[in-house]
Parts: structure tokens; C-alpha cells; sequence
């Protein structure tokens, strides 16, 4: 028996609908489950796994003289 | 208004004066003159309504997420990797560092959408580092984790290098 910490305190796994998707980009992997009740979203989590990174590049320096 | 993905600016300026720590103690702290100690960084989440950027110069409460178990100014992000440098020819290279666990937001209920966590420095007065966006999300009762990029020289957190 899976517990799963709800709204409506924790509440056993087959009790629940769950519902899960994913989103795979260029700049994150994220995965997400949530969990309904009679029509009442009662959890959702989120998982994201960051890809693109922001772009830092240019550092330079100058000639003397 | 927008959340845009970016290093701080005025993080590349503060790196210059010395006032940042990342990863493990190797100069003598501002705060001691015998006891180095690493910085301390912190993670706040932003809504997708906020206007979070490279012109961003320090933590602000202003357009961060609230709701149940989320503490304003976000958690402590796990520091414990040193910043690496590494050359690839004779005129660049990379300087890369990247935070050695995953940033969670354990049960909270974060009910309006969010789209952004900024990293700043909270031991030197909040001092913004750098800003990173992913999808629109929204928690309920759950847990909200960032997973760390692997850190080398082409995917690490934060990335200064020259060409």
C-alpha cells in the first residue's frame, strides 16, 4: 500500500486517479504526476532536470599599447 | 513581464571584487580574517508574472511564489563542489561550477504558476548569480525538484568562458 500525501492529508495510492506527463526540450526533461479525487486535483508534484544552460561566452581582453 | 534565463550581470563584476564563495573555501572570508568559509546560496522561485533577468542585482520577494511549507527566499542550495577551470587552446577556456545535489521544495503547495528560480548569494547580502527558467508549473501537496546539469565544461550550472 503506497501512501500519497494529499490536500486531504495522506491517502492510500488506489484510492486515486493518478495522471503522469512529461516535457522533453531543448532546455529541461520536466515529469509530473498528479493525483485526483472525485474530480479534485488533491497532489501534484514535478520533477525538472534543467538542460540549457544560459550562454556566458565572450570574455576578452584587451592589448596594452 | 517575463522571467528571462541569464547570469546575472552584476554577478561578473562582484566575481571581479571577490565577493562570492562558491563551492568550497580557498580565500580568507570577508567576514574572518583566519577562517575561510564557503557562501551560502539559496534558491527563490519566481512566478511566471515576475520579471526576473540579467538586470537582476539581488534577491527581491517581489514576484516570488508563496504558498503552503515555501519559506520566502527559497532553500539552501547544497554547495559543496569547488569551481573548475579547464583550457581548451591557448586563448580559451571555461570556468564552470554547478551545485552538487538537486534543489527541492518538499509538500508545498504552490498554487500560481511559476516559471523560475533565481540562485543568489545570501551570506553577501543576497547578491544576485544567476537565473534560470523551465515550463510553467504549479504544486499541490508535492514536491518540486530541480535536477542538476552534469558539471563539465559544456552542460555545468554556470558556465564563464572565452572564446
Amino acid at each position: 500500500m503506497a501512501l500519497v500525501t494529499t490536500t486531504k492529508g495522506d491517502m492510500d495510492e488506489s484510492l486515486l486517479e493518478k495522471r503522469e506527463g512529461s516535457v522533453d526540450n531543448d532546455n529541461e526533461l520536466t515529469t509530473w504526476v498528479e493525483y485526483w479525487l472525485e474530480g479534485e486535483l488533491v497532489h501534484r508534484s514535478a520533477h525538472v532536470t534543467l538542460k540549457k544552460m544560459p550562454v556566458f561566452g565572450g570574455g576578452e581582453t584587451a592589448s596594452i599599447g | 513581464m517575463a522571467n528571462t534565463q541569464s547570469m546575472c550581470t552584476s554577478f561578473m563584476s562582484e566575481l571581479m571584487l571577490g565577493q562570492h564563495q562558491l563551492g568550497t573555501s580557498t580565500i580568507v572570508s570577508r567576514g574572518s580574517l583566519t577562517s575561510p568559509t564557503t557562501d551560502t546560496v539559496k534558491a527563490a522561485l519566481y512566478l511566471t508574472s515576475a520579471t526576473i533577468n540579467a538586470a537582476t542585482t539581488a534577491y527581491s520577494a517581489t514576484g516570488e511564489v508563496s504558498g503552503t511549507n515555501y519559506t520566502a527566499g527559497g532553500v539552501t542550495v547544497t554547495n559543496a563542489t569547488a569551481p573548475t577551470s579547464t583550457n581548451s587552446s591557448a586563448t580559451a577556456g571555461v570556468a564552470y561550477w554547478t551545485p552538487s545535489a538537486s534543489i527541492t521544495y518538499t509538500t508545498v503547495t504552490l498554487s500560481t504558476a511559476f516559471d523560475t528560480v533565481l540562485l543568489y548569494n545570501s551570506t553577501q547580502s543576497n547578491k544576485a548569480i544567476s537565473v534560470h527558467t523551465f515550463g510553467s508549473q504549479t504544486i499541490t501537496a508535492g514536491t518540486f525538484t530541480l535536477t542538476m546539469p552534469s558539471n563539465t565544461t559544456s552542460t555545468a550550472l554556470l558556465r564563464l568562458a572565452t572564446t
